[in-house]
């Protein structure tokens, strides 16, 4: 059978083809693929596709340099999320995803719908979600339109979570100038399966049905997976109706029908139709299955009429999922969904030619040769060189930058540091997540280095954290990347959790500028090293392209998800202080390392110098000094040094708990050589606090595993506030300046101008 | 003793209440399905958590209409002990099975630990507490702001309907205490009868020490002396 076009199809024309985003190579391979002309349908169908968004084209090659492979992996990357086994039979589904276009032009549907987006690629697996987390990355709090956009993407993922009954447990927020035209909005979903229950979207059995389920199909959301690649700009407003809109109620109807509909049996395969619906859904089932698929678009329930095929197949309605149905079984199927008040409809049918198929009734309207139609895909492999303008500012004399006067005093360094919003409490945030729904969390948003969610039934646990610091990752890529995996590694370490598997989500700008793949391709490798001497392969993740707006490219920003295991809920651990007389013990060394710190872009607008080494066998050793200490009952407490260095660290241990403070005495004078402000505010990597009640075993842990290790002082109560000595120089800084940068810093901020007063500069336009 | 949990579509703290029910408490939960007509020989029905229905038009109004609703109102009126949680507790007072309104909150959705104060002990869902006992659970919600007119609320003071106040860590009913600007610091109440109950604190995400707080146990095991088996 040949595609014909409808009538009333535009003519194909080279202007047609460029504003689907196709090159003239693409659309000369798409001609040779099929023997002919495309058809409108055809042309939009792989407009979809071959988009950086679902293709990969520019990323494939070097994703394929991460490991992705242990003998607790079940399902690595190529799934709706990757899949690990954690014992008892019973698995851990989990992926990370991005919805940073549509959340910049419409922050609350667009971060609400990332979050449905996600919690569908888990529950498709047959998992039960059990967290949510997010990285986030925004521009000044001091722009009103920042402000506007923190407001709509926070109650975007606080209105779907929490009315889906998912808690959301944890997550990074960072803000820097370099996000300021294009936010990151990152949502991760963890799930609980029983190993027997993994379900696959590999379509099989020739004969079975293709049943459409949940939502109708609208209008909404046409062309969104070809939005999300391409920069953002001034136009970009016009395409806010590429933006879909979320309903967290069928999706909660949906999340139930699917687990029962994957208990009874009656299912081969379930795909969510996400980025370019059921384009996407049907032809990656298809391939994976390499089987041929035949899809009827009159049969597809619809919300409004008329609408054609090109319409349907391109459609990013959300709430929808794409079903291989046993043959025979699409009664029991529709019984199910009734029930949930949702409905399903027979779309197709799984075939034994090799073909991709899109009928209208008897009318065929697109028809791919082969099974292979997504990967079919040209690959690219840009050129890659680093900008002269970044090395440069890495090759910078940061030790060179003179002091402010102000900073003859540490307390006020402290207390700006504290009070910058990539260091402040997150509070604000957190207290419209619903973080404790599930009754699980053990320890919740802000109260340790990473989430501790129960695995209910049993006394195991899992440890979750995002992070990534785009900064280091922008003044050396790879170091940068590494960083990003062993800093996540780490904070589930300090929960007493093993870091296990991770999924990514690259945040990079346009790849055909040679200094961003150069970016893009050491970055990776940068996590490739960690990932494969921490040991946690790569199950899967998502890239996302074309973070670019009128102000240039965001920071290169690989988020990473952690899976960590705490093999006992007495395991958790927090991250603040709490028992006056305990010692303070840190884990490795303060160095003279300055460069790309938040000290710098704070304190003094510079983003500059080599971020701090990362030595990757140190961390490992790192990561087992903090596991034994946690496991044999040694540490009250555990947090790394990140973000604005020891000194912030310390504040943090003692007063980021605001019901709970504690003071210090602290000696530093072991490294009184070093520069004050290295010592205090230097972001050496590899480091942790512990306060223990047991130093002596902490000490005789960390030497047994190689690290440095010394007690720096002991635990006081909250009168006694910060008393710091380095040499001969003593600092007493009192709690409560401290924890009021720190806990009022964004709600301030947020405070200075309420959402809805900045709607007309929303309506002025996005960037101008 | 039998727990009924009623399930309606968007109800999604049905699994912690039947957690505290069966683990915690040993005692048995059934399910109830809202589009059922039966309660399953239930003594305690327990109206969940959650956002039945999206509560697209208001908390809890369109979950009173369900066929189940018809069996719990029943249930309230021969004196059966009925509890609401959150979600829960917007649909009785949609169901008119308890007094007032819960409106959205002053500030907006807020999820924190919070400190409630026992007022009464003569309900189905106090009588293991003490009256004035502190007790440390979650809230999480946009809709818990506790209003009704002057009258009403004296009425219930005098009639000591009011069951739960929100306070600081001294006990006192104070306005930094109160996380939604309920009127006079109610976080929940019971109606004449003493035997439904509606509070927008979690009682069952503060069973476990793991947790953080096991201050709903008190709660949950109140309800054995009232199903009175």
């Amino acid at each position: 059978m040949t595609a014909v076009p409808r009538p009333g199809d535009p003519v194909i024309t080279p202007a047609l083809v460029a504003e689907h985003g196709l090159t003239q190579d693409e659309y000369q391979r798409l001609e040779r693929m099929l023997g002919r002309t495309p058809t409108f349908t055809e042309l939009g169908i792989i407009s979809a596709l071959w988009s950086e968004h679902c293709s990969y084209k520019h990323s494939r090659p070097i994703l394929k340099t991460l490991p992705t492979t242990a003998p607790y992996v079940l399902q690595g990357p190529g799934e709706n999320a990757g899949v690990i086994a954690i014992g008892d039979g019973l698995a851990v589904a989990f992926k990370i995803e991005s919805h940073n276009h549509p959340s910049a032009v419409e922050p609350y549907q667009g971060a609400a719908t990332g979050v449905g987006g996600i919690l569908r690629d888990v529950f498709t697996m047959g998992a039960r979600p059990i967290a949510m987390l997010n990285s986030l990355r925004f521009g000044s709090l001091d722009t009103p339109r920042v402000r506007y956009l923190v407001g709509g993407v926070v109650k975007g993922i606080g209105d779907y979570g929490n009315c889906v009954g998912i808690p959301t447990v944890a997550g990074d927020v960072m803000f820097d100038a370099a996000y300021e035209g294009n936010p990151l909005v990152n949502a991760m979903c963890v799930g609980i399966l029983r190993e027997e229950e993994l379900i696959r979207a590999k379509a099989e059995g020739v004969g079975n049905t293709i049943m459409a389920v949940g939502a109708r199909t609208g209008r909404d959301g046409i062309h969104g997976a070809s939005f999300a690649s391409e920069d953002l700009s001034h136009e970009t407003d016009a395409k806010r109706p590429r933006v879909q809109v979320g309903d967290p109620f069928t999706e909660k109807l949906l999340l139930e029908a699917t687990l029962e509909l994957i208990g009874s049996g009656h299912v081969v395969a379930i795909q969510d139709m996400g980025a370019a619906g059921l384009t996407s859904s049907s032809a990656e089932m298809a391939e994976r299955g390499e089987v041929g698929v035949v899809i009827d678009t009159l049969k597809v329930p619809v919300r409004e009429e008329g609408m054609t095929p090109y319409e349907i197949l391109l459609s990013e309605s959300q709430e929808r999922m794409l079903v291989v149905v046993t043959r025979g079984r699409e009664d029991e199927v529709r019984k199910i969904l009734t029930k949930w008040d949702l409905t399903a409809e027979v779309i197709g049918e799984v075939i034994a030619d090799p073909v991709y198929r899109v009928v209208e009734g008897d009318r065929v309207v697109a028809e791919f040769p082969g099974t292979r139609l997504v990967t079919d895909c040209p690959q690219y492999h840009p050129e890659a060189k680093e900008s002269d303008a970044i090395i440069a500012l890495r090759n910078r004399d940061v030790h060179a930058v003179p002091e402010r006067a102000e900073e003859r005093d540490p307390a006020w360094t402290l207390t700006r540091l504290l009070e910058s919003p990539t260091i402040a409490s997150k509070l604000w945030i957190h207290r419209q997540y619903d973080s404790t729904v599930r009754a699980n969390t053990l320890v919740g948003p802000g109260a340790g280095d990473a989430a501790v969610v129960r695995v209910q039934g049993t006394r195991k646990a899992l440890a979750l954290k995002t992070d990534c610091n785009g900064r280091y990752v922008y003044l050396e890529p790879r170091t940068g990347g590494r960083i990003a995996v062993a800093e996540a590694a780490r904070n589930v370490a300090c929960v007493g959790g093993r870091p296990m598997a991770i999924t990514n989500c690259l945040n990079f700008g346009n790849p055909k500028r040679p200094d961003i793949f150069w970016q893009f391709k050491e970055a990776v490798g940068g996590m490739a090293e960690a990932c494969t001497l921490l040991g946690t392969p790569v199950t899967g993740g998502n890239v996302s392209l074309y973070n670019e707006s009128p102000i240039g490219a965001v920071y290169p920003t690989p988020v990473i998800g952690m899976v960590g295991l705490v093999d006992d809920i007495d395991h958790a651990t927090r991250m603040t202080f709490s028992a006056v007389g305990d010692s303070i013990v840190l884990l490795g060394e303060p160095t003279n390392e300055l460069g790309a710190s938040e000290y710098l872009a704070w304190i003094h607008g510079l983003v500059a110098g080599a971020p701090p080494r990362c030595d990757l066998v140190k961390e490992r050793a790192l990561i087992e000094v903090l596991l034994e200490s946690i496991r044999g009952g040694h540490a009250r407490s555990a947090h790394d040094c990140s973000e604005g260095g020891l000194a912030v660290a310390l504040a943090e241990c003692a007063m980021s708990n605001r019901e709970f403070m504690f003071g210090a005495n602290i000696d530093l004078s072991t490294w009184k050589k070093l520069p004050l402000r290295a010592l205090l505010f230097g972001e050496a990597q590899g480091r942790a606090i512990i306060s223990t009640s047991a130093p002596a075993a902490v000490l005789a842990i960390a030497a047994h595993h190689g690290v440095p290790a010394q007690t720096i002082g002991t635990v006081q109560s909250a009168a006694h506030g910060l008393h710091i000595v380095v040499g001969d120089c003593t600092f007493d800084i009192p709690l409560g300046g401290l924890s009021e940068a720190y806990h009022e810093a964004i709600p301030r901020a947020m405070r200075r101008a309420p959402a809805e007063t900045v709607s007309s500069e929303l309506a002025a336009g996005v960037l101008s | 003793m039998k727990v009924g949990i009623v399930r309606f579509p968007g109800s999604n703290c049905d699994e912690d209440a039947l957690h505290a029910v069966v683990d915690f408490l040993g005692e048995t939960a059934v399910m109830l399905w809202h589009k059922d007509h039966d309660l399953h020989g239930a003594d305690v029905v327990i109206l969940p958590g959650g956002f039945s229905y999206g509560d697209y038009l208001r908390a809890g109004a369109i979950a009173r209409f369900s066929p189940i609703m018809q069996e719990v109102a029943a249930h309230a009126a021969h004196g059966g002990p009925v509890i609401g949680i959150c979600n829960g507790f917007q649909i009785a007072c949609e169901a008119g099975l308890l007094p007032g309104a819960l409106l959205r909150n002053a500030g907006s959705y807020v999820s924190m630990p919070v400190i409630i104060r026992t007022e009464r002990t003569d309900t189905s869902f106090t009588g293991a507490s003490s009256v004035g006992q502190l007790l440390r659970m979650p809230i999480a919600h946009g809709e818990g702001r506790f209003t009704a007119d002057e009258a009403t609320l004296d009425q219930l003071e005098a009639n000591g309907q009011i069951v739960f106040r929100y306070v600081d860590a001294h006990g006192n009913a104070t306005p930094e205490s109160n996380p939604n600007g309920a009127m006079r610091n109610i976080a929940g109440v019971t109606n004449v009868g003493r035997n439904v109950v509606g509070l927008m604190p979690h009682p069952e995400r503060a069973m476990d020490r793991a947790l953080g707080s096991q201050d709903g146990v008190v709660l949950f095991e109140s309800l054995l002396v009232a199903a009175n088996v």
